[in-house]
């Protein structure tokens, strides 16, 4: 069997508990100069893409709005345009929301990216339905949760038209109609195609529905699951949903989130791992992620002390505009309790070893023959790496995990082609045909 | 105006538009069609733009096809200026956005986000989308009873929605006090939640709760921009913008203009800083006396017509021009927005001619001075509506 090639993304530091803003290493998060350092760094390091996340309001706690957690980012269309100028290969990748935007605005600005990037423009579809978001928007909380992905597929449709209705060569000029459930739309597309066709297009969404609108018109996947086993399930599951859609396995690329921490031996990264999962889990945020789970007050429990005897409140939540904690919570709260039972945890230790352990924590050399065995054996396709500090975060990875990679042969040491779809081997984009298809499924 | 630049001083913009204001420029010898949708080509047009010393460039957008000659189709204003930002230093970038169908939130974390990567220079043109083929780009306005045949709705409501879409905008980049993030290791804390504000916003059209999710930007507020081109508009610049396009056609019409804007202001009850006025001019310069009046007319008679807008044409050199301007900024102008006719022809007309005939007046700047586009037109930048103690019971404070 050949060799797989790795792919290697990089993730802008993070609005929630894992990016460290109390480390004097810790720079703005919000000044451009930051975007430019990661963003530079990711292409020295020939990453395929630069990833920004998005969420329309500010996460709420216990009805207030959280202030624990580094806060505050531009929309990410904007900031990427401007970090095309300063990239030359880098591809720029934007969560746009579907739930409270519109098909013809965002197909213009997506196009708009492709055209003044040369080709390296990329959207993270991402969905949301609540209430709490929708205070910010004309039309409030309209969709139902069950409606979230009929929007997205129906909205990426109709995006994936507006982009076809220019030729190549500027024959047709965006004469479009659109009529379907969520949309019905008609009149001239005012972006010609830009030199990507469509732009790459990402999923995130980790639910049955997700995996399947992955499989049905995606190109890459941005899932959770970058342990060896929960990943090399979940890579076997989507891989297998792409021939139903008439897509081979390798055209969509699976790009699990992952973190690291590097050191001079294994026994001094596992040191700094600890120091950093200290850092990320203060006892404010300790407290404050068992409220989440619990959905109750707790801020009159100790962190250092046992954890709370009352039983978690499972009908309202106290967190708000965070998707974490939207899973199965009385399952989570049966769970911590026998490990820190086992363990003799403390809140604040259960927290820290119940969440966000890094995925890769080694000397360089063993980070880099992991990452490279995990894409040999089908755990992933490649890799989105979160850093946890603003904006050295990827620098490690960069000058010393990279030239292992590349060493090995499974990673280039310069690009190829120019945009991002030739950096992930994607063809032209097949927007008919996976119109067909998508009608043929709904 | 006087003392500007140590004689009597004119502020001058330039607004940038596809190939040019003649619907016939993509016809002209320099002109660069087949670059209109790369970076290049808009780098090119704002460095030269910079190279003039302007205040700043304007971009448009539309939520339609443009309705000119062979080309149509444009660009996102908002992502052109930001692609612009890292590759220019001093000038202003002033996008234009559409403020009928698109959600006010998602303008202003965009015009913020300009702001912090070209670090204070943004400034926004909000527009009114009137007619029904743009809303059926969205699906989801029908024209209301009262609405005039091909438009939505009134000019009147229309604009009136557009101040309050500008309303919302600007309390939600103020939503963010400029000490908000506070880093405090002994408690925890990144933030100061009472430093962040909802806004609370209720209006005929639509509410919006905040805080945004983009901090304050660098110039507190970004300069907000409207082109009054009918009684509706120039109430509408009155209530919100910090500065304003008028198309006049004469120098006695620029008074009148002029007049108006003061009206509208004293109506609106505005108080602080009074709107910096600017006025429209499409321009078509050229060395030889004669020769721009011959171009233009070679263009018109290619496009079959001419420029259809209400703006009035210059032709002539670039003497001629720097006559015009400073006889007409005596009518009570800040400066002019001028129309290039054909990119980049008459945009270098302006910076390599007009602007070194006005310095030679002592009319124009000769070095760029302010970091900002509002210290570039003499707007402070200004202490957040949540900020102040008194200001806590009437902003809907968090």
């Amino acid at each position: 069997m050949p060799v797989r090639q790795v792919h290697l993304a990089a993730h802008f530091p993070g609005v929630n508990n894992t990016t460290v803003w109390s480390d004097p290493a810790s720079g703005s998060q919000i000044d451009f100069a930051s975007f430019v350092h990661l963003a530079r760094t990711a292409e020295r390091g020939k990453f395929d893409f630069f990833f920004l996340a998005e969420g329309l309001r500010l996460r709420e706690m216990k009805g207030r709005i959280h202030d624990l957690d580094v806060a505050g980012r531009p929309e990410s269309l904007t900031v990427l345009s401007a970090l095309a100028a300063v990239t030359t290969r880098l591809g720029l990748a934007a969560t746009v929301n579907s739930t409270f935007n519109e098909p013809y605005e965002v197909a213009g600005r997506l196009a708009t990216l492709d055209h003044l990037s040369a080709g390296r423009a990329a959207w993270n579809v991402v969905t949301s339905y609540d209430a709490f978001t929708g205070e910010n928007f004309r039309r409030g909380g309209f969709l139902a949760e069950a409606d979230r992905y009929t929007r997205a597929a129906e909205f990426l449709q109709t995006a994936r038209e507006l982009w076809d209705s220019w030729s190549d060569d500027g024959g047709a000029e965006g004469e479009f109609a659109h009529s379907g459930r969520h949309f019905d739309i008609a009149g001239r597309f005012g972006t010609p195609r830009g030199p990507q066709g469509h732009p790459v297009i990402i999923q995130a969404g980790d639910s049955a529905e997700g995996r399947e609108f992955a499989a049905s018109d995606a190109d890459v996947i941005f899932s959770r699951h970058g342990a060896p086993a929960a990943g090399r399930a979940f890579y076997a599951d989507v891989k297998r949903r792409l021939p139903r859609y008439g897509r081979h396995p390798d055209e969509l690329k699976i790009f699990p989130a992952v973190t690291y921490v590097l050191g001079d031996t294994e026994e001094d990264a596992a040191e700094r791992a600890a120091d950093i999962r200290r850092a990320q889990v203060g006892p404010e945020t300790a407290i404050a992620y068992l409220e989440g789970v619990w959905g109750r007050d707790l801020s009159a429990y100790d962190p250092d002390g046992p954890l709370p005897d009352v039983e978690p409140d499972l009908d309202e939540g106290v967190s708000k505009g965070r998707a974490q904690f939207r899973g199965d919570r009385g399952e989570t709260v049966r769970r911590w309790r026998t490990l820190a039972a086992d363990r003799g945890l403390s809140i604040r230790e259960l927290v820290i070893e119940a969440t966000g352990r890094q995925t890769f924590v080694g000397t360089p050399r063993s980070v880099a023959d992991r990452i490279d065995e995990f894409v040999q054996t089908g755990v992933a396709d490649g890799f989105i790496f979160v850093p946890h500090l603003t904006p050295g975060g990827l620098d490690d990875l960069v000058d010393h995990v990279v030239p292992l990679l590349q060493e090995k042969g499974v990673f280039r040491s310069d690009y190829t082609g120019t945009t991002l779809r030739d950096h992930l081997g994607l063809g032209p984009p097949r927007g008919a045909v996976r119109r067909a298809h998508a009608e043929a499924v709904s | 105006m006087t003392g500007l630049y140590g004689g009597t001083g004119l502020h001058l913009a330039v607004a940038l538009e596809g190939v040019g204001w003649h619907p016939a420029a993509w016809r002209a010898p320099d002109a660069r069609p087949a670059d209109l949708f790369t970076a290049r080509y808009w780098a090119d047009l704002a460095r030269e733009a910079e190279r003039g010393l302007l205040d700043f460039v304007t971009i448009e957008d539309a939520l339609t096809p443009r309705p000119s000659g062979r080309l149509q189709g444009g660009l996102d204003a908002v992502l052109v200026a930001a692609r612009l930002a890292p590759v220019t230093g001093h000038i202003g970038l002033v996008p234009t956005t559409d403020v009928t169908h698109t959600e006010p939130f998602h303008v202003s974390i965009g015009v913020a986000s300009l702001d912090f990567a070209s670090y204070g220079r943004a400034g926004w043109r909000p527009r009114v989308s009137a007619g029904v083929r743009e809303a059926g780009h969205f699906g989801r306005r029908r024209a209301s009873a009262a609405a005039p045949p091909g438009r939505i709705a009134s000019d009147a409501d229309l604009n009136a929605e557009a101040a309050d879409a500008v309303e919302v905008v600007r309390r939600l980049w103020d939503s963010w006090q400029d000490d908000a993030e506070i880093r405090d290791a002994s408690t925890g804390r990144f933030l100061d939640r009472d430093r962040l504000h909802y806004i609370d916003f209720e209006g005929p059209y639509f509410d919006v709760r905040g805080p945004s999710i983009t901090p304050r930007p660098p110039q507190g507020q970004p300069v907000v921009t409207v082109l009054a081109d009918s009684p509706p508009a120039y109430e509408f610049a009155a209530r919100g913008a910090d500065v304003v396009y008028l198309t006049p056609d004469s120098r006695a019409g620029t008074g009148a203009a002029v007049s108006r804007v003061r009206a509208a202001e004293a109506a609106a009850g505005r108080g602080g800083e009074p709107l910096r006025v600017f006025a429209d001019l499409l321009v078509f310069i050229d060395d030889r006396p004669g020769a721009a009046a011959v171009r233009k007319a070679r263009l018109d008679e290619l496009d079959g017509a001419g420029p259809a807008s209400a703006v009035e044409v210059f032709t002539g050199t670039a003497a001629e021009l720097a006559d015009l301007l400073e006889e007409r900024l005596d009518a009570g102008l800040t400066g002019f927005r001028l129309r290039p006719g054909v990119l980049p022809h008459d945009l270098t007309g302006i910076t390599r001619r007009l602007v070194p005939e006005l310095q030679r007046r002592g009319a124009f700047r000769t070095a760029y001075r302010e970091t900002t586009l509002r210290a570039r037109l003499g707007l402070s930048r200004p202490e957040g509506r949540y900020s102040a103690p008194a200001a806590a019971t009437t902003g809907g404070g968090s």
